[in-house]
């Protein structure tokens, strides 16, 4: 029995965006769904995962992820694939080409919007895609919308011949609303139809689809006027008139219930007449867009007198406060009541921590004991983490792959003091199949001096624990083919002898191949090979302790960054040449100690020793 | 249900649950949304996941009511505050409209960053709180999981201890809760129900709210 599927046929069940979306793509007959992990997109293709009837995959990045989901659509089969915005970044060369040549099948890309910037590295507008390659673009308020508007996305790819957008946004993806479900159709019965003009991208065969696609944008526009998925919601204080889309929409209900608001649901085109039509109705227009002035400047652009991004921020959420506040201004009126917004500023912060035994602690340690030697170039994923206290180990991190580029470049500009420091990439095993691989292809070729770290946890880690082709395993759990990082490297031309696989936990070994490979003037792969300890694949070991009375307050374990160990007290010494210290004593919560062992080895004294000495064998000191 | 002191002026009933990655506050949340769904209300249920679960700070809103429009509670509108640890409940009660009410769990953890010295953890978050006049009720939930033999058990304390603040029946949540442990783990479903029970019984003994000057815990 699968629990998905047995929900009755329109029923209301608790769902998130990312959910909803899922069941729609399913409800839709679609053969194929593809996907690269990303915060706040993961979870629609680990939920279409447990669909039947439908192929959901993990792809090793967002480019091919499409590219396999416009393969599928040009078969005839509707097709699905979804990211998150920066995703899109690297799917674009195939969307901007596909977008002029079309579609067959129904295909539906869902980009995620980290509006608010919680999980990622900027906060772009995808809506900016609609608009470049000439490409509508639908945008759901919430669970319920995302599954209405996915099953008319499908519908309008087919009607129109190409590719649509689905813009989400985190308060869309996981926010839980009651969703009501429908029944699959059965997929569509159709084949690849032998056509190279339209899908051989030859600069002649290009050329002759540009008038096809101003056609199209005219098709587009009127469509996009006469939406169902726009609605006017009324209000009785015509004094302004708000034009919004997305979550914000429902926020501007919500803060100002009278006030009349066109609520976009087809985004691009803009449907700049049926807002001209609106704007008559009202004293004063209203842009509230999350985040970037899109449809503001459209509307300027046609003429329209409105106002936007000067009463309301460009950046983050358009909350009910903010938006409140934004009206506030443009009335002239001061804000009655502003509440604090958000957390209190004056309580300690708690950023997120690496977990207690989680094998990036020790390379992580081992980078910030050579700090002063090396330039770090960093990457995507938790051990992003490693920038912050207290290893302070990275120097740089941009987007998917641009530890190993970077570190090429930093490495071959360098001159003066930095010509002394060794250059580091680090960089984690999904990351690296995403698209590091080419770049360390890259830094062989041109045989630049940098130190690789390929840390190895088996797991995409930062969004949940997702399979890939480094894990052996693919989304269903089921086993996959297996790449073999030693080989792999290898096969790219690193020398045999500057690739090293080792146990991130043996701290000596991992700090001594690091200082020697940092000093040879090639490239060295170090690929650590402890699995995450939050899937199934680590091991825990018995804990450990800190034998109270030989702890001397040196601090060494607390360098590891573990956050299983706790200080219990601070001092303040004088030492024999006349400098003071700060001791910092420590105890290890048993709780969260996996006995990974990293620290014993930072510990000077030999405080550390198994809670139970019978327990752990390996640990019995001579 | 004698008690509706959590019902916003609109009908909605807003909820902000606090705490720190790994302590089970997305799923009382979720929990929750469902027993509202139970009881015939709409909701929505919003969180900050991503980075968060990482040991970081972890939120949740839920919103109930006859129609619930913005996904997220609007500033200073939170009708209860349930806190899985005092520093963060102390972090997000300037979230609370004035007169809503806060279920705070005593358990204390500190961040890396206070063991590195780098911050200090307030000497008593539930005084601070309680400073400001709060309507705070507190709770040991993870000395009550403890003694029930597991420690995951302390989401299920604090749903039993906000069970009797909220427009919502306190035996269906405790139906809820046993329900979903016992499709999900079975051997869990009475033990969660008692922890439910443990969280309320407790609650219900805590002392009203003391002087400024008085500490709590």
């Amino acid at each position: 029995m699968n629990a998905l599927t047995e929900i009755a046929i329109g029923s209301r069940t608790l769902f998130s965006g990312n959910e909803a979306v899922a069941r729609a793509v399913w409800e839709s007959g679609a053969a194929v769904a593809t996907a690269y992990p990303g915060t706040p997109s993961t979870e629609i293709l680990e939920t279409l995962a447990r669909y039947p009837d439908i192929r959901a995959q993990w792809s090793v990045n967002e480019k091919v992820s499409l590219e396999v989901a416009i393969g599928a659509s040009l078969v005839g089969a509707r097709a699905f694939c979804a990211m998150k915005h920066v995703g899109m970044n690297v799917a674009a060369d195939a969307l901007m080409s596909q977008a002029l040549a079309g579609c067959h099948g129904g295909l539906v890309i869902a980009i995620a919007d980290d509006v608010g910037l919680s999980s990622s590295q900027n906060e772009q507008d995808s809506r900016y895609w609609g608009r470049f390659a000439h490409l509508p673009m639908l945008e759901p308020a919430d669970a319920q919308e995302a599954h209405a508007h996915t099953l008319a996305a499908f519908e309008l790819s087919e009607q129109v011949g190409c590719p649509v957008l689905l813009r989400l946004t985190t308060r869309v993806c996981h926010v839980k609303t009651l969703v009501s479900v429908g029944e699959r159709q059965a997929p569509p019965a159709r084949g690849f139809i032998r056509d190279s003009r339209r899908w051989v991208m030859l600069p002649s065969n290009a050329k002759s689809m540009l008038p096809r696609q101003d056609e199209r944008d005219a098709t587009l526009t009127a469509l996009a006027d006469e939406s169902d998925l726009t609605t006017l919601m009324d209000g009785i204080d015509r004094s302004v008139g708000i034009v919004s889309s997305g979550p914000a929409a429902l926020s501007v209900r919500e803060a100002l219930p009278d006030t009349p608001l066109l609520k976009l649901g087809f985004t691009h085109p803009v449907p700049v007449e049926r807002i001209r039509a609106f704007a008559r109705t009202v004293d004063t227009l209203l842009v509230a867009e999350e985040t970037e002035p899109l449809v503001e400047q459209a509307l300027k652009a046609a003429g329209i007198d409105v106002h936007g991004k000067d009463v309301l921020p460009r950046h983050g959420e358009l909350s009910v406060s903010v938006l409140r506040r934004g009206v506030a201004r443009l009335r002239g009126e001061e804000p009655a009541h502003a509440p604090p917004a958000g957390p209190d500023p004056s309580v300690f912060p708690r950023p997120p921590t690496m977990c207690a035994g989680c094998p990036h602690l020790s390379p992580f340690y081992c980078l910030s004991k050579l700090r002063r030697a090396a330039l770090i170039a960093g990457d995507i994923g938790c051990y992003t983490l490693g920038a912050g206290h207290p290893w302070q180990a990275m120097d740089t991190c941009t987007c998917m792959g641009a530890s190993v580029t970077m570190a090429q470049g930093l490495a071959i500009a360098r001159s003066g003091e930095d010509s002394k420091k060794s250059v580091v990439a680090v960089i984690g095993d999904s990351t690296f199949l995403h698209m590091g691989m080419q770049g360390l292809l890259d830094l062989v070729y041109n045989r630049a001096n940098v130190t690789v770290m390929l840390l190895d946890n088996r797991t995409v880690g930062m969004t949940g624990g997702q399979e890939h082709p480094g894990t052996g395993f693919d989304i269903h759990g089921e086993e996959a083919p297996r790449v073999d990082f030693v080989a792999l490297v290898k096969a790219m031309g690193v020398k045999p002898e500057r690739v090293h696989s080792v146990d991130p936990y043996e701290l000596p070994e991992l700090f001594r191949l690091i200082r020697t490979e940092t000093q040879i003037p090639e490239v060295s792969v170090i690929i650590t090979n402890q699995p995450c300890v939050l899937t199934d694949r680590h091991v825990p070991r018995p804990a450990l302790k800190v034998v109270e009375e030989d702890c001397t307050g040196c601090g060494g374990c607390i360098d590891t960054g573990c956050p299983a160990i706790q200080v219990t007290r601070r001092e303040t010494t004088t030492t024999k040449s006349g400098k003071t210290k700060e001791l910092a004593f420590a105890r290890i919560d048993s709780a969260f100690c996996t006995g990974c062992n990293a620290c014993v080895e930072t510990c000077a004294p030999n405080a550390i020793v198994p809670l139970d000495p019978a327990a752990h064998p390996r640990l019995e000191r001579v | 249900m004698t008690e509706h002191p959590a019902a916003g002026s609109a009908g909605v009933t807003n909820v902000l649950l606090c705490g720190i990655g790994g302590q089970g506050v997305l799923t009382a949340a979720e929990l929750l949304a469902h027993a509202a769904v139970d009881a015939g209300h709409d909701a929505k249920k919003t969180e900050v996941a991503g980075m968060a679960q990482r040991g970081g700070v972890v939120t949740s809103n839920l919103r109930f009511g006859p129609r619930v429009l913005a996904p997220a509670i609007p500033d200073g509108e939170a009708d209860l505050l349930i806190g899985f640890e005092a520093a963060e409940a102390l972090r997000w009660v300037g979230q609370l409209r004035p007169g809503g009410r806060a279920v705070v769990n005593g358990l204390r953890v500190k961040p890396p960053v206070v063991h590195q010295g780098l911050f200090d953890y307030p000497e008593d978050p539930i005084a601070l709180i309680r400073q400001r006049g709060i309507d705070l009720r507190t709770v040991e939930a993870r000395d009550i999981a403890d003694s029930l033999g597991n420690h995951r058990l302390m989401n299920t304390v604090m749903l039993g201890a906000v069970a009797d603040l909220l427009p919502l029946s306190a035996e269906d949540l405790r139906s809820r809760v046993v329900e979903v442990f016992r499709a999900r783990k079975p051997a869990l479903a009475d033990l969660n129900g008692r922890a439910f029970d443990a969280g309320r019984a407790a609650v219900s003994r805590a002392p009203a709210p003391e002087p400024a000057t008085a500490t709590a815990n």
